[in-house]
């Protein structure tokens, strides 16, 4: 009877795994280091850009007034709710068009059409339909992230392994079983592409959104700073946004391999 | 007046109206027979298995399968292994059923594929011979009436080729089911099958009936006069070439 084997992660491996996760961080933290003291010198006069240390006293003192949480939920709600509802759209819309070859001849030379016009060229459009509420800048980044996931799950499901398919034909499966078995977890991976970069496009169309039109969220805020020429706020945004976009990444890479976990057994990739 | 499980007749497959697969098969399979069917690579084996298995329409000719229950009449074991790689080995094997029995069941066919330990593995985790075993577990899942292997044991040893071998053997005599057997191994259809169709020029060309209860000298007969009807095929298309 043949058994598994697991070797043990020797000393040297360990070492390894350490200094791989240390090693990202390099750069940012000599870039701030550097940043810091070219401020402290003089070498950096602090109308063209502020040290790292006041832009973060300008953050706590932000923080402590409340004004960042403010800003920060309310863009985080529009972001959410927007790439739920174009996502949620993208999706449907990949799914039908994916399934069946009739939606498709009729939907998806429609929507390429769309999606080549850039989103961003539809603010004035928005504007004047919406106004500048709520609606306005969640209808932008649900259209803005409607197309990725849309193409990714379109793509995905038509280029599931047509022997899979065959396969669970044989096997007698039922519709139902065959869409949850094999044509969506082997559309998975792709789909999840999608939606890692519709996150993407969610923050800069928020940001544009905000920046031209809104009297709340972190776009506002850093536009409404430019006005007071207060420079620590507007770096500040501008690193917030950095954050937030890291965040996302995170969160979305995390699903990533707790849903592909399949895809990370058994390789042992670098 | 037939009493055959599967009659195949006069039967041509061209793939996209160039590639000739199939070319006038007649071929009647009785209910319990255990066929091999060899030839060289290319000859419309797994072609052929695919027209029984419903999964391709002859493009002229008639496949009828003589069959009251229709449910899970068939199953195929692919060539390639066409296991799920996102389900475990166990749950490929019950397509993630959580049913009791189904899962009883899928171990006990672990174990005699001598796979045991591996239940909680994935197939990216296993060798091309482990995966097949799997798959041929797979197959004999559902208690099928007719079993179609496309080359079930290629990518195993010897030894564990031969336990296989008596596996299927077993199971289909206790089960009664009509077999067919694609494999490139003439000694092994000589050992296993009740019949040896030659597949030849796109056609079944030659038969051989094998002896009941026969000793390790008439398998050796038997697989080389196969053998020989191979390679005659081999020499001709040297000749039109
Ligand atoms: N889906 C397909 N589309 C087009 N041509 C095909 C297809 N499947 C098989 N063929 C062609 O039909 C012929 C027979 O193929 P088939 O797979 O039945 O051979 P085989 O006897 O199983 O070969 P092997 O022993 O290598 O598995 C080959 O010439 C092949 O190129
Ligand atoms: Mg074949």
């Amino acid at each position: 009877m043949q058994k598994p084997v697991t070797l043990p992660i020797t000393d040297q491996k360990r070492f390894h795994l350490s200094i791989n996760k240390i090693l990202p961080f390099l750069i940012p933290v000599i870039v701030i280091l550097f940043w810091q003291v070219s401020s402290t010198l003089g070498w950096l006069s602090s109308s063209v850009l502020p040290s790292p240390l006041a832009v973060l006293q300008d953050g706590i003192k932000l923080t402590a007034s409340g004004e960042l949480p403010k800003n920060l939920s309310i863009s985080l709600y529009r972001a959410t709710v927007g790439l739920l509802i174009g996502g949620g759209i993208g999706f449907i819309l990949g799914f039908i068009n994916g399934m069946s070859n009739t939606f498709s001849l009729l939907f998806d030379s429609s929507i390429q059409m769309f999606r080549n016009i850039p989103h961003l060229a539809l603010i004035p459009l928005i504007i004047l339909w919406l106004g500048i509420n709520e609606s306005a800048k969640i209808s932008l980044v649900a259209i803005g992230t409607m197309f990725p996931v849309y193409i990714n799950t379109f793509h995905g499901i038509r280029s599931v392994d047509p022997d899979l398919i065959e396969m669970g034909k044989s096997y007698e499966l039922t519709k139902r079983q065959m869409f949850f078995k094999i044509i969506f977890p082997a559309a998975l991976p792709q789909i999840l592409v999608g939606i890692r970069y519709a996150l993407g496009v969610m923050w800069t169309t928020l940001i544009v959104a905000e920046t031209i039109s809104a009297s709340s969220g972190i776009g506002y805020m850093a536009n409404n700073a430019e006005d007071f020429m207060d420079m620590e706020t507007v770096v500040l945004c501008i690193v917030v946004y950095a954050v937030l976009g890291k965040i996302s990444d995170l969160v979305a890479k995390s699903f990533e391999s707790l849903l592909l976990e399949w895809q990370h057994t058994g390789r042992s990739n670098a | 007046m037939n009493d055959s499980m599967i009659s195949i007749k006069n039967v041509n497959k061209i793939y996209n109206n160039q590639t000739t697969a199939l070319h006038d098969v007649s071929l009647d399979i009785k209910q319990g027979e255990f066929i091999a069917l060899v030839g060289m690579s290319g000859g419309g084996k797994s072609t052929l298995l695919r027209l029984i298995a419903g999964l391709e329409k002859p493009s002229s000719g008639n496949v009828t399968i003589n069959s009251t229950d229709s449910k899970s009449l068939m199953r195929v074991m692919f060539q390639e292994d066409r296991l799920l790689p996102w389900m475990s080995v166990l749950d490929n094997l019950s397509f993630g059923s959580k049913d009791k029995n189904t899962k009883a069941h899928a171990l006990e066919l672990l174990e005699l594929v001598e796979l045991s330990d591996y239940a909680d593995h994935y197939p990216t985790q296993l060798s091309g011979g482990q995966k097949q075993r799997i798959a041929l577990a797979r197959a004999l899942m559902t208690d099928p009436k007719i079993l179609l292997l496309d080359e079930p044991l290629g990518a195993l040893d010897a030894l564990t080729r031969r336990k296989m071998q008596d596996l299927i053997l077993d199971i289909c005599q206790k089960q009664n089911l009509t077999t067919i057997l694609v494999t490139h191994d003439v000694e092994e259809a000589a050992r296993m099958a009740d019949r040896i169709i030659v597949m030849k020029n796109s056609t079944n060309s030659y038969e051989e009936n094998c002896p009941k209860n026969r000793n390790a000298g008439q398998i050796g007969i038997v697989a080389d006069r196969v053998l020989g009807e191979i390679l005659e095929e081999n020499e001709l298309q040297k000749q039109t070439a």
